[in-house]
């Protein structure tokens, strides 16, 4: 079998024992993007590649280690979302107006991939500025669902979920704002991990809702994203809402049970427009866990119908100030116009798309004089409600809650074009990204061929608790399928 | 403009008048990066990913910049809030690289305080209420003049940090803006926390500005009347706007609530070109920064290291060294002098001779030379050294004058220049007699005239000695021994 | 809640996005009917509620006032658009702009 489809951790053990060389396996990882069409002629999976940087990184790999003990993901190749700072490949976030921009700084997590030996392979595509959940709206046209390529492997962390389900690498860092590693994890049938808020830095992560981005992973297996997660999480002196705590091995995680957790059902979770097809995915999780020893528990989240209108009023209302720095100014892309006024406008409706600028407008609208009561502040106030709900639950001895990751399996490209409708692909992901916990999307099975994703949430901080259900479950299938 | 008008007009009408002051705070860095705010470097050096607004950087605050804008506060007797929060005020101009400026809205640092500036003929206070204090981040700067067609951006003090002083609309006429700008300048110098420069931009002053006849009590419209770039502007502008409302009013016009830009040069006020709707901000809570929280025994901690301000120096000077108003006045002026002062009073145990030296002799040298109180080579402990001269009658007070030119030039202590230059006091009798008599025989018409009783002629005889004993010589002695001369 | 081709106009002037007159239009029910989505939200009583702010924060931490700042690996003239003696240039301005949006 070709290195990439081993784990991470056989990767990073195979390395550091000296049987495979980091060299090795970025020529295999760039044997199989080939194999697989990840080029833009087929899957269309990154949006900058190179396989001299990817070479080069390997190269460096081992003395790029912060100390002499092998690094966590030694030899390991992760790829990166183009909206995450890299020093020598662009950072472009799938838009036009950052055209081959590249980054004179890093982002901490990319100096934390690298301090633990992994080797960065490639800037994935992605919806333009993560604003989307099909990574259809990426400057650089869209990335196919390597599982069913007339379908789209989800987003706005397409390219990252399609890298890890291609094989092409076992690890890849995406974002969240809400729900846009989580989606595309299940729509490609891998692991997607998002942090508690604060978990991970943000640092060099590029702005698109400070108050709801997370740096994600997306993993071929739950070890993956936990191995992968372990290595990125942490303080930082340059994210002011980073957490400073300590982080937990959360691939020790795989020693745990769920022998008497209980596992809350959250009935707005499971409306009776739920496919029944991904409903009975569900019940069968649930099952696999109640025979682990969980104690499955219905609860309530009563405003979780409030979600998506909350979301998309914050969202937008700080993506409209988080992106006014795009403006030809200092760096990126810039189109002369009628003096100042015109350079502005003309660089930034032709820098950036159609959903861009409609969640921009959305966002000044809901901010500007006279509409901030009743939309930013009455949003912010029920987001507080939705935090509660989950407070509350956690707070009555829930230890983790279970719930279908996304209301359809990969819808066909081109088939949602109304914006709504796109918007409620993220209805059971944005209540984690509202709320700041954490929550992971892993394979539960296939609905007509298409891989379908089941949910964790935690309390804040409670990862070691989710993985450790993760892993359980994820045993518990194989043992199925072997069977 | 002339101020007969405005004296007309003020008999009926009256200025209502606040301000808001932006000041630089005296930190090494900036406020939300580790950037260095030290003036003069070339265009864009002090620079990083933060204050560049580049992709994915984030602002993480400066504690020295809390400090001193929690001293401000304080020190103009604000309540601290012991949670306030940033917001973002959005607006889109090329030296403001973020698109947003990170300022206090809502939930500023600190409210309710107040600074006295001044009394009423009655004696009571003159109370200027100042409605908040907040924190936020300076632009960059854009230059207009530099190349042709285009503006230039200079991002090196993007970030700087600063505070907003607003002021209730308390004052009413010029004189008091200008006089609360002078107090406010006057305890940021105390409290150490700014240059509060106006010409060098440390100190930025923006007024609102209204008219309404005497006795209303509700106020009129304001203006905005930005651009000044002097206390003295500030006035002027002031009344300039004022007389242009009134003017507006007595038509039977009304005032538009707009920006008014100050022309110095021409002396006028002209409504800035700003489009309705332009100052739509859309401030909310800047999310890559939680609440800020102050402890409350930190709050009192800051309020315990306060230094001394400008009214306790006062007062203390007054009953320490027993100065009169107008002794304390100019030795408090600025705190820089003041100390200098204390240490000269300390010094030579005499502050009566050291106000006196220090106001004389100082000051005048200072103007003389250009220098400034913190530059001037003379250490407070050689100028109590040389008063101690004085007073234990070693030398002259013509000669402590000499003798004190030289200290500046040379930095010598005033006892060995004494030496040196022969400056040390004689009261020989026999040499200084030697002396009359070489004068009287010099001037043998003056002395004969004194001899017949012109008893006016011994001011230039004695005159005539001094100068032969190059100041060493103690005119009264001189006197004496003049007068001696000729009773037989 | 619906919303005018005037909001439009104001919203893209605020946010410095030209519009073509056929956008401009096509957005006045693009975001109509988005914003029409929002309005359950008037339904819910709020009166006394916190909005979320700092999510999950205990403070704000703050750095000493010392450098070194962040290090650029590449400077301005690796990627500015328009550089000129290490300024930045853009079309120009009068000074009373500058002065009219402090
Ligand atoms: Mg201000
Ligand atoms: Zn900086």
């Amino acid at each position: 079998m070709t290195p990439v489809s081993r784990s991470a951790a056989q990767l990073r053990d195979d390395t550091a024992a000296g049987g495979l060389s980091p060299s090795g396996t970025v020529k295999a990882a760039i044997a199989r993007a080939r194999e697989v069409g990840a080029g833009p002629e087929r899957l269309n999976i990154f949006a900058w590649s190179n396989d001299d940087d990817a070479r080069e990184h390997a190269a460096n790999c081992l003395d790029q280690m912060s100390d002499t003990t092998p690094g966590l993901l030694l030899g390991v190749p992760v790829a990166i979302k183009d909206n995450i700072a890299t020093l020598t490949l662009p950072t472009t976030c799938g838009s036009h107006i950052l055209d081959g921009y590249v980054s004179p700084y890093e982002a901490t997590v990319v100096r934390k991939l690298r301090e633990a030996g992994a080797i960065p392979f490639g800037k994935t595509n992605m919806d333009e500025f993560a604003m989307g959940s099909s990574t259809e709206h990426s400057a650089y046209g869209p990335t196919r669902n390597p599982l069913a390529p007339d379908r789209v492997p989800g987003g706005s962390s397409g390219g990252s979920a399609a890298a890890v389900a291609a094989g092409i690498v076992p690890v890849a860092l995406g974002s969240e704002t809400g729900g846009s590693v989580r989606q595309p994890a299940s729509f490609c049938g891998v692991v997607g991990v998002k942090p508690t808020y604060g978990r991970v830095s943000r640092f060099g992560l590029v702005a698109f809702a400070s108050s709801l981005d997370n740096v994600g992973v997306v993993g071929a297996t739950v070890d993956d994203a936990a191995r992968g997660l372990h290595v990125i999480a942490g303080h930082d002196r340059l994210d002011s809402t980073s957490a400073d705590l300590p982080v937990p091995v959360y691939h020790e995680a795989a020693a745990g049970s769920v022998k008497g957790m209980v596992i809350g059902k959250p009935k707005e979770y499971f409306p009776e427009t739920l496919d029944p097809r991904i409903r009975a995915r569900c019940d069968e999780a649930l099952e696999r866990l109640k025979a682990l020893g969980a104690v499955v528990r219905d609860v309530s989240l009563p405003n979780t119908a409030m979600a998506i209108p909350v979301y998309y009023i914050v969202a937008p209302a700080e993506a409209s100030s988080n992106l006014a720095r795009f403006d030809g100014v200092r760096y990126g892309l810039r189109i002369e116009g009628d003096g100042l006024r015109g350079m502005y406008e003309a660089t930034r409706s032709q820098g950036f798309g159609p959903e861009v600028t409609r969640r921009i407008l959305l966002g000044t609208y809901v901010l500007s004089a006279g509409y901030y009561d009743a939309y930013y502040r009455k949003a912010q106030q029920v987001r507080t409600l939705i935090a509660a709900d989950f407070g509350r639950v956690f707070a009555s001895g829930v230890d983790l809650l279970f719930t279908p990751t996304t209301p359809t399996t990969a819808f066909r490209i081109g088939a949602i074009s109304d914006p709504y409708e796109m918007y409620m692909s993220d209805i059971f992901t944005v209540t984690a990204n509202l709320a700041g916990i954490p929550a992971m999307s892993q394979p539960i099975g296939l609905v007509d061929g298409l891989p379908v994703g089941g949910q964790f949430m935690a309390a804040h901080f409670d990862e070691m608790k989710m993985f450790a259900a993760a892993y359980a479950l994820e045993r518990a299938q194989a043992a199925q399928g072997r069977a | 403009m002339s101020n007969a008008e405005l004296d007309a007009i003020s008999a009926d009408w009256e200025m209502v008048v606040g301000l808001e002051v932006h000041v630089q705070l005296k930190t090494r860095t900036k406020a939300f990066c580790s950037c260095s705010i030290e003036f003069g470097a070339p265009p864009n050096r002090n620079t990083c990913p933060v204050c560049l607004a580049l992709p994915g950087a984030l602002p993480v605050l400066n504690a020295h910049a809390v400090e001193l804008a929690t001293r401000t506060s304080l020190a103009l007797n604000c309540t601290v809030q012991p949670v306030s929060v940033f917001a973002r005020k959005n607006y889109f101009y090329p030296d403001l690289p973020k698109g947003y400026q990170i300022s206090q809205f809502d939930k500023p640092l600190a409210t309710g305080g107040w600074l006295e500036i001044g009394a009423r003929a009655d004696g009571s206070p003159i109370r200027i209420g100042v409605t908040r204090v907040h924190m936020e981040e300076d632009a960059g700067k854009s230059i207009h003049d530099r190349y042709t067609g285009v503006s230039a951006i200079d991002l090196n003090r993007s970030g700087t940090p600063l505070v907003e002083i607003v002021s209730e609309p308390d004052m009413r006429s010029s004189e008091q803006a200008g006089a609360y700008l002078r107090v406010l300048k006057q305890i940021l110098e105390y409290i150490d926390v700014s240059d509060v420069s106006m010409e060098e931009g440390s100190l930025r002053v923006d007024a609102n500005v209204s008219a309404r006849r005497r006795g209303e009590t509700t106020l009129g419209t304001k203006a905005e009347v930005k651009n000044m770039n002097s206390f003295f502007g500030v006035e002027r502008a002031l009344e300039v706007e004022f007389i242009r409302q009134v003017g507006v009013l007595k038509a039977g016009g009304t005032v538009q609530q707009q920006t008014m830009l100050w022309d110095a040069t021409r002396n006028e006020v002209r409504p800035s070109r700003a489009k309705e709707g332009s100052h739509d901000y859309r401030y909310f809570p800047e999310p890559d920064l939680p609440p800020l929280v102050l402890a409350t025994d930190w709050i009192e901690k800051m309020r315990h290291d306060m230094p001394e301000l400008p009214a306790q120096r006062r007062t203390r000077f007054a009953k320490d060294y027993g100065l009169n108003e107008y002794g304390v006045d100019v030795l408090t002026a600025n705190p820089r002098l003041a100390e200098y002062y204390e240490a000269v009073a300390r010094a030579s145990g005499d502050p009566k001779a050291s106000a006196n030296w220090v106001m004389g002799e100082v000051l005048a040298q200072l103007k003389h030379t250009g220098d400034t109180i913190e530059t001037f080579r003379v250490r407070p402990a050689d100028v109590a050294e040389l008063l101690g001269l004085m007073r234990d009658g070693i030398v002259t007070q013509s000669a402590a004058k000499k003798i004190f030119i030289q200290m500046i030039a040379t930095g010598d202590r005033p006892a060995q220049i004494a030496e040196r230059d022969g400056l040390v006091k004689v009261d020989d009798d026999a040499q200084l007699v030697a002396w009359i008599d070489e004068v009287l025989a010099e001037m043998p018409a003056e002395a004969q005239r004194f001899r017949d009783g012109e008893k006016r002629l011994q001011g230039v005889l004695v005159g005539a000695v001094m100068k032969k004993s190059k100041g060493r010589a103690d005119p009264k002695q001189l006197n004496q021994l003049l007068a001696g001369r000729f009773t037989v | 809640m619906s919303i005018s081709i005037d909001d439009v106009r104001h919203i893209a002037a605020l946010a410095r996005l030209g519009l073509t007159d056929a956008r401009a239009a096509s957005l006045v029910g693009e975001l109509s009917t988005i914003l029409g989505h929002m309005d359950v939200l008037s339904t819910l009583d709020t009166r006394g509620v916190q909005p979320a702010i700092g999510v999950g924060a205990r403070g704000l931490p703050t750095r000493w006032d010392s450098g070194p700042p962040i290090p650029l690996e590449r400077s301005l003239d690796a990627f500015a658009p328009s550089l000129r003696e290490g300024l930045l240039l853009v079309p120009r301005l009068s000074s009373h702009e500058s002065v009219e949006e402090g």
